[in-house]
Formats: C-alpha cells, sequence, structure tokens
C-alpha cells in the first residue's frame, strides 16, 4: 500500500513537472506554428502546421522595415549597455570599495530611480529630449533607456565588487598605483564573468523597452521591434496579419531564448544579486 | 589620518560624478520637471509657455470616472497578480529543488516566459485569446467547457482576467528563481533531522522552510509588486487604452500623447509616483519594525 502511495506521489510530481514545462513552452510553441501557416490554414487549431510555409517571414520583411527595427533595436541596446557599464563600474568601485561619507545616501538614491515608474519622467523626458533635438532618434531612446540600465547596473555590480576579498587592491595601493589604475588593471580582469551577466541583463532591459519607444518615436525607419511588433496591423487596420506578427515574435524571442539557454546560470546569479541583496 | 579618509572622499566622489551627473539629467531633471508641469496646463510641445493653474489636473482627475477606474485596476491588478506568482513561484521553485530527471532543461523552460519582451509575450496571448480564431477558445470548445466562444479581450471582467493571466505567464518566472535562490542555500541537515523524525513534508513546509526563505520571498514580492504598478506594456498592447483594463501608466500616457494634455498627464504620473514612493515608504518602515521585533 505505501509502495503505491509512493508511485502515486512520483506520478503526480512528474504530471505537476509536465504541467509548469507545458504552461511555460506552449505560448511559444504555437507562436512558431502559427507562423508557419497562411491563409485559412492560420485559423485552424492544428497542432502541426499542414503546408509549413516561411510566407509569413517573407512578408515581414517586404513589407515594412523589420531588418531596418532589428538594427535599431540592437544600436539602442548595445550603445546603452556599454555606457551603463562604463558609468557603473566605475561608479561600483566608489560604492563598494571605498568608505566615504554620504554612501549610504547614495546606494538610496539609486534602488529609489530603479523602483520609480517610467511613467513619472515621461512628461520631462519628452521635453527633454525635444529640446535636444532627439525626438524620432536614436540617440533620444538610448538617453532615455539609461534610467533603467544604469541604477540596475550600479546597484549589481557594486554587490559584486563588495564580496571581493580585501587583499585584492592591497599591494596596488601600496606601490601607490593611482585609482583608476587599480580599477582597470585589478578589477576589470575578475570582474568579466559579473559583466557579462550584468551587461546581458541590461541588454535585454533595453532590448525589450517599450514605453519609451514607442512615445519618443514616430516614423516606422526609427521604431525598435517592440514598438513594431505592437503596431503591425493589417491594410486599412482590419484583418490583423496573425501570421505576420507571430512570425515576428520568433525572430524576436529565439536569439533571446538560445542565449538564457546558453546563459541561464549567469542570468541567475546577476538576477539574485541584483534582487535579494537589496 | 584624515588626510587619506579626505583624499579616499574625493576618489570616490570623483568615481561616481559621471554616472551621478547622468543620472541627475536623465532621472532627476525630468521627474522634477514632470512634477512642476502637473501644476499647469501644459499641452505636448508648449512646455515654456504653460501656464500655472494649481491643483486643477488634480480635481479634473478626482472628477474623472475614468481616472478612479484606472487607479482600482492598477491596485487589483498588483495584488491579485503578485499573488498568483508568489504562490505559483514557489510551486515551481519547489519542485525545481526536488530531484528530477532533467532539472536543467526544466529550469531551462520555466525561464523562456521571462526572456520573451512583454510586448511579444501580450501579442503571442492575444492570439492564443482571440475570439474567433484563438487556440483557447478552440480547445475550451473541444472539451465541452465552454458553449461559445468568450471575448476573452473585449468582455470587461474577462479582459482584466486575460490580463493578469498573460502577466503571470511573464511574471512567475521571477519568483520561481528568487525563491528558488532562497531555497537552494538552506542547509540540507534541516530536511534530514525531519526526515528522521518523521514530521511530515507538508509540516516541514510550513514551520520550517517557509520562516527561513520569508525575509527573501519578502524582497521578491516587494519588487514584483513595485513593478506591477506601473503596469503598461501588457495592457497596451492587449487592450489598448480600453478603460476597464487601463492602467494609470496607461492612463497619464493617454492624457499626454493622445489627448495632448502634458499638464493632467503629468498630474497622473506625478500620483503614480506617489502612490509607489508611499508604498516603498511603509515597506521599509513596517520592515524595519519587523526586524526590531524580532531582535528584541
Amino acid at each position: 500500500m505505501r509502495r503505491i502511495w509512493k508511485l502515486f506521489g512520483r506520478v503526480a510530481f512528474l504530471l505537476l513537472v509536465a504541467a509548469i514545462v507545458l504552461y511555460a513552452v506552449f505560448p511559444f510553441y504555437w507562436a512558431v506554428v502559427s507562423s508557419l501557416k497562411t491563409g485559412s490554414g492560420l485559423f485552424t487549431a492544428d497542432l502541426l502546421p499542414k503546408n509549413p510555409t516561411f510566407e509569413n517571414y517573407v512578408a515581414l520583411f517586404r513589407e515594412q522595415p523589420f531588418a531596418r527595427n532589428i538594427l535599431n533595436s540592437a544600436i539602442v541596446a548595445a550603445v546603452t549597455t556599454a555606457l551603463s557599464l562604463g558609468l557603473s563600474v566605475s561608479a561600483a568601485y566608489a560604492l563598494g570599495r571605498l568608505r566615504f561619507l554620504g554612501r549610504g545616501g547614495i546606494a538610496f538614491v539609486i534602488l529609489s530611480v530603479s523602483m520609480f515608474p517610467q511613467i513619472a519622467v515621461l512628461t520631462g523626458m519628452f521635453e527633454l529630449i525635444q529640446v535636444a533635438g532627439l525626438y524620432d532618434s536614436l540617440w533620444g531612446l538610448i538617453l532615455a533607456d539609461l534610467i533603467l540600465t544604469l541604477p540596475f547596473s550600479t546597484w549589481v555590480l557594486t554587490a559584486f565588487m563588495r564580496e571581493l576579498p580585501m587583499e585584492l587592491e592591497e599591494a596596488a595601493i601600496l606601490d601607490g598605483a593611482p585609482a583608476w589604475r587599480i580599477v582597470t588593471d585589478v578589477f576589470l580582469p575578475v570582474m568579466a564573468p559579473a559583466l557579462v551577466a550584468t551587461g546581458l541583463l541590461a541588454f535585454i532591459l533595453a532590448w525589450n523597452e517599450f514605453l519609451f519607444a514607442l512615445t519618443f518615436t514616430l516614423s516606422e525607419e526609427q521604431r525598435t521591434v517592440p514598438v513594431a511588433i505592437a503596431l503591425i496591423s493589417g491594410a486599412g487596420g482590419y484583418e490583423i496579419p496573425w501570421g505576420r506578427i507571430m512570425a515576428a515574435s520568433v525572430i524576436v524571442t529565439a536569439p533571446l531564448i538560445l542565449l538564457v539557454l546558453a546563459l541561464q546560470r549567469r542570468i541567475v546569479s546577476g538576477l539574485t544579486a541584483g534582487a535579494v541583496k537589496g | 589620518m584624515r588626510s587619506l579618509a579626505a583624499r579616499r572622499a574625493v576618489t570616490a566622489w570623483a568615481f561616481l560624478a559621471p554616472m551621478l551627473a547622468v543620472l541627475a539629467l536623465i532621472a532627476g531633471w525630468p521627474l522634477l520637471r514632470t512634477i512642476l508641469l502637473g501644476f499647469t496646463d501644459a499641452g505636448l510641445g508648449d512646455f515654456g509657455d504653460a501656464q500655472f493653474i494649481g491643483l486643477g489636473n488634480y480635481r479634473d482627475l478626482a472628477a474623472d470616472p475614468n481616472w478612479w477606474r484606472a487607479v482600482l485596476n492598477t491596485l487589483g491588478f498588483t495584488l491579485i497578480s503578485v499573488t498568483i506568482e508568489t504562490l505559483l513561484g514557489l510551486v515551481i521553485a519547489l519542485t525545481l529543488d526536488a530531484h528530477l530527471p532533467g532539472r536543467g532543461l526544466v529550469r531551462a523552460a520555466v525561464l523562456i516566459p521571462w526572456a520573451i519582451p512583454t510586448v511579444v509575450s501580450a501579442r503571442m496571448w492575444g492570439w492564443m485569446l482571440n475570439d474567433l480564431y484563438g487556440v483557447v477558445n478552440a480547445v475550451l470548445l473541444g472539451l465541452g467547457l465552454i458553449a461559445k466562444p468568450w471575448a476573452w479581450l473585449a468582455d470587461p471582467v474577462l479582459s482584466m482576467i486575460s490580463v493578469i493571466a498573460v502577466d503571470v505567464w511573464k511574471g512567475t518566472p521571477f519568483m520561481a528563481l528568487l525563491s528558488l535562490a532562497a531555497l537552494q542555500v538552506l542547509p540540507r541537515e534541516i530536511y534530514e533531522a525531519a526526515r528522521v523524525d518523521g514530521v511530515h513534508p507538508v509540516r516541514v513546509f510550513f514551520e520550517v522552510t517557509l520562516p527561513l526563505i520569508r525575509p527573501a520571498l519578502l524582497v521578491a514580492v516587494v519588487f514584483r509588486s513595485l513593478d506591477a504598478m506601473r503596469v503598461f506594456d501588457v495592457i497596451y498592447v492587449l487592450t489598448g487604452d480600453n478603460p476597464s483594463t487601463a492602467s494609470m501608466s496607461v492612463y497619464a500616457r493617454q492624457q499626454l500623447i493622445d489627448f495632448q494634455q502634458g499638464g493632467m498627464g503629468s498630474a497622473a504620473a506625478t500620483f503614480l509616483f506617489l502612490m509607489v514612493a508611499l508604498f516603498a515608504a511603509l515597506v521599509v518602515t513596517l520592515g524595519r519594525i519587523r526586524v526590531a521585533g524580532a531582535r528584541a
């Protein structure tokens, strides 16, 4: 009897695992399947497309500047990430390794900025971008996206730097090396894994950003991928081209999923350093 | 000795300066301007010659039923979705913590919704929840659970449920990961001891595991709640500006951009900012009291 119960428990547990996996994966699977269907095939609930075709993918690049949108997103996310990492390595050194008056206050300000709602700066940012002549340009988006990535990367890198042993820079300090040499020669080499994890998360943050990109761009050529996908609609706005939308979704998501699978350990450690240690 | 400390402070501020300057430019200044513009009749793009009108925008907000609807939507959305995400995340974390063939693969699968941009997940689900051709209606009809297709994204109540469901799908992995991280630092000996003593696993969970991971869980809940209060993407993409699901962020942006009411939009945004700040302050204060109480 006990063994039957144990077996029953084991089966129930595996079913639970299967349900979790199905729940997590099915929407993406369905997007892939739908993106390969066209015409009336799209309106059937077949789990596998009867006549798989790449028509939707071709249409996506032919009928709108989707390649340009991908390039825009890549530029915005890459530049934002690079700027954030540069600024935050320097700030994290001060916050993580030097004791000075006001450190707690600064840390509090950084944490607060990472908490406050994007919408709270929307009007002011709109004005700033307009005055700077950056409306409908990628530079405007880079500027705005820094508000998401900069506090985050500073926070995570500070947490990481604080964990490193005191002995690390002692020799360099005794040699009388200037502080910036200590950062570039002592810290940067050991920080490579942390920089990769933080950079990856910052990249994803900027890549996914929607509210600023929607509000501060106007032309189809300046849109980033999330905006392009959100605004895909059929001619005249009647028939929504779901096949094309799903094709776009798959294109954007596939690299992210591959990245996550390849680097899942680092992502998990980056996420938990950013949140739990807060 | 003092000169060393002073030198160190100078170095510290020098290293902080670039980051702080950028932060002041892109966060401090725009926030200040938004708050100030909330007291003016600004439109869109003529911010310079906006006239001060005191609390006029706030009076208009208070008189607008759609605004109060947005406040309620935001609070309801936050409360329900964070609760479900926490519970579900905990279940998933416990599952992943158990011995399991192919655990790495399962964990990777769970991470997928987290990796998908919110806009994309909203569109994927928008298609699945389509009233005419959606797979959700097809499956429910096939199983005989519903008699005719449901309008998941048009009906006022159903659309709120749909929005929450999509957010749960996207937000649960984060909660699961943080819970899992908390679970994995617990010493294994506790479970060993409980097993030897023949304590029922359910009791072990409630009396040992849960109290131990509670601090980490609370931090995760606070982060998710702050995130949920400013929700924009998922609602805007799934149901647009529809008042029955619009959050405070959606309302504020609609005022600012679509109605070109810069003052009104700024006032709404400022209100949300204050609400989030108040919640954060409350959490910090209560958290400290609890910590103090535990120490006493």
